[in-house]
């Protein structure tokens, strides 16, 4: 048996633990006190509207073997070759070598203060999809004044495909939540007015071109295409929003209840200084993999292998088959 | 309130030795303005600024209104430049906005394009027989009562304070569109949240005004007003700004920029006459000033010398809220105490 390190206790950590530790000891560490943080801060998954506690469920339920050794609360800081090992440190000081490691270490959304034109952390109406997916799990959804809205707007892309932001790259999975979210506050919500604004929408998954039509076709979601500019609150505390219709050529300036923003996923903290200190850092912070057509969960690095979204922006589903890929790579490479 | 990122976004300001850039037209709509800032400066912080007598237009205006050409306009600004020069200057300051947008904008030119840097070198040599450094710094006069605004605080007889109910004035800040909307990391805060205006409000005991169209266009535009046919759109624009701030009832604007300052002001008359509307409570209008004459009058200038009778909206509704006193009998009155002309009252606004 071989001892293999796993830092990130996500989607992906999980997984992969689950299949490794058939065969072989695995050390999951992971900063948080719980598992699985990203997940619990979700509602539904799209396509299917999957309730993320029942996955959640799912995949700590794959943690009961006795191969597996969960180390929960214990932050890995630097990451680095040793002889043959990888010298993992933790922020106590603690140290543990290990043959084998798999980063994943996943994602934290965009800080959208960084966008201050368009008001997050300063006019209350303004949250992100993050803050509006809690609401929907908590199941109300008010407005600044307490009140049902009645009218919610959207904008996808904040802090992804943006220069300002140093983001250049598509987050992938903001648009498809948009269209979820936009649902699933219809279902709440009927009589709320519902929009998105889009730059174009990358409905790529199986499933996602079907959402977006009964997004529109069933529950009266509108979307324009077009970027907001900045936002404002108004005097009875609405937001006030100036964007472009580009579709129908003309600038519109309307006020709304809340302003959601889709922040795009980023490198999280642990991605960019794990990949940092073990060599394998890539764009934008993210770990960068040998190759993503053949290589996809190597590194450059013997004995480092990389799963799930500390690569790049990811679905849930899509980290899942990224992490079983992972754990076939590791196992093959021991075999070797 | 959570962070807020435009803290970060400050700039380098000189802390003496300044060559002041007069503006064309800021002497004739605000005649006070220029003369305090250099005094303020001078007697108040005890700065070195020069003041050239040979110093010209930057060719702002006629720049953005495209009828002078980058060439000329490079070649002018080379000369300012070694008007800076000649006098053993490195801290370059327009008075102007848009000087300050022109500037700016020509040394990031000269900066990405030396080749432009050293055609303007030869054009002004052929011209003038001129030679000429870079500034190591360029500050809006704006900027440098915002690095000072604290001393300053520390010399004022005022503060923006209500005498009558002790709480904050209300102030609207805008920006010259110059100032940090062409190069927002020249301006204090960018150009989302710019702090430049906002800062000395703050610091000096006011409240500023955050409202739906704080960022929008004061409605000069350059072209949207010099051409006559499109002075609608220029009226429109302020006046959109000021049905956006009037439900927060500010007791006084203040901007940084030439045109702003005018047409905010100016503008109202013009509503006013046109629609019989004004935007405060008492038909007086919201009075306009410009960041020096703010300064000036906190620190017990009397607002006669800082020209303050030449607005178009009177400004003795905030004298008398913040308790500046002033002698109604010589607003019109000169140097000399001689009377002046008076002008003529406009119809709807209270004066």
């Amino acid at each position: 048996m071989a001892n293999i390190a796993i830092i990130g206790a996500g989607p992906a950590g999980i997984e992969a633990a689950s299949i490794l530790a058939k065969r072989h000891h695995v050390t999951l560490f992971e900063r948080a006190e719980t598992t699985l943080t990203n997940i619990h801060d979700k509602a539904l998954l799209f396509p299917d509207f999957t309730s993320a506690e029942d996955l959640a469920t799912q995949l700590d339920n794959k943690l009961n073997n006795p191969n597996l050794e969960l180390r929960l609360n214990t932050e890995i800081k630097s990451l680095v070759r040793e002889d043959n090992n990888w010298r993992l440190t933790d922020s106590a000081g603690n140290q543990y070598d290990f043959p084998y490691v798999l980063l994943a270490t996943g994602y934290h959304v965009f800080d959208a203060h960084k966008k201050e034109e368009l008001g997050y952390g300063i006019y209350k109406g303004v949250i992100t999809s993050l803050e509006l997916e809690k609401m929907i799990k908590g199941n109300q959804i008010l407005n600044v004044n307490g009140d049902t809205p009645q009218q919610i707007t959207f904008l996808q892309c904040v802090g992804s495909r943006d220069e300002k932001s140093g983001n250049h790259y598509c987050s992938k999975v903001c648009c498809v939540t948009a269209v979820k979210q936009a649902i699933e506050v219809k279902k709440m919500l009927p009589n709320t007015d519902v929009y998105v604004f889009y730059m174009d929408l990358r409905m790529w998954g199986q499933g996602f071109e079907e959402m977006y039509r009964t997004a529109q076709e069933e529950y009266g979601v509108n979307f324009v295409r077009g970027r907001i500019s900045e936002a404002a609150a108004t005097y009875d505390n609405r937001v006030q929003i100036k964007a472009e219709d580009t579709l129908m050529g003309v600038p519109l300036n309307l006020s709304t209840d809340l302003l959601v923003l889709m922040v795009g996923m980023c490198a999280s903290d642990g991605t960019r200084q794990l990949g940092e200190s073990a060599g394998v850092s890539g764009e934008y912070g993210f770990a960068k993999s040998k190759s993503e057509h053949l290589a996809d969960n190597l590194t450059e690095r013997d004995g480092l292998f990389v799963a799930g979204a500390c690569k790049r922006p990811m679905s849930v589903n899509d980290t899942i088959q990224d992490a079983r890929a992972a754990a076939v790579t590791i196992l093959n490479t021991i075999q070797e | 309130m959570e962070k807020r990122y435009w803290n970060e976004y400050q700039k380098a300001i000189a802390d003496n030795h300044y060559f002041y850039e007069r503006s064309c037209i800021r002497q004739t709509f605000f005649p006070g303005s220029e003369a305090a800032f250099l005094n303020i400066l001078r007697n108040d912080l005890g700065k070195d600024i020069y003041d050239s007598s040979h110093q010209h237009t930057c060719t702002g205006i006629g720049y953005h209104s495209d009828v002078v050409p980058f060439e000329t306009t490079m070649t002018i600004v080379a000369r300012l430049f070694s008007l800076m020069t000649e006098h053993g200057y490195e801290n370059y300051v327009p008075s102007c906005v848009t000087s300050f947008g022109v500037i700016t904008e020509i040394l990031e030119k000269w900066h990405d394009n030396p080749e432009l840097l050293d055609q303007a070198r030869e054009l002004l040599r052929k011209a003038t027989g001129r030679e000429f450094n870079l500034p190591n710094n360029v500050a809006h006069p704006s900027d440098i009562i915002y690095k000072f605004r604290f001393e300053l605080k520390e010399k004022m007889k005022y503060q923006l304070v209500n005498r009558f109910t002790g709480k904050p004035l209300r102030g609207v800040e805008h920006i010259g569109c110059h100032y940090a909307k062409i190069f927002p990391k020249h301006g204090i805060g960018n150009a989302e949240f710019p702090y430049v205006l906002a800062g000395m409000i703050e610091a000096w005991g006011g409240e500023v005004v955050d409202y739906p169209e704080r960022r929008h266009c004061c409605g000069f535009g350059f072209r949207q007003y010099l051409v006559q046919e499109n002075r609608g759109y220029s009226v429109a624009n302020s006046k959109k700004k000021f049905e956006s701030m009037e439900p927060y009832e500010p007791d006084f604007i203040v901007a940084n920029c030439p045109g702003c300052t005018m047409f905010l002001d100016k503008w109202q008359y013009t509503i006013a006459e046109m629609e019989h509307k004004t935007y405060d409570k008492e038909g007086r209008g919201i009075p306009v000033l410009t960041y020096e004459e703010l300064a000036g009058l906190l620190l017990g200038y009397d607002p006669w010398v800082l020209g303050l009778q030449m607005h178009q909206v009177q400004c003795e509704s905030l004298l008398n809220k913040i308790g500046i006193a002033y002698d109604p009998d010589t607003k019109y009155k000169g140097v000399s105490g001689k009377m002046l002309a008076m002008p003529e009252k406009p119809t709807v606004l209270k004066v």
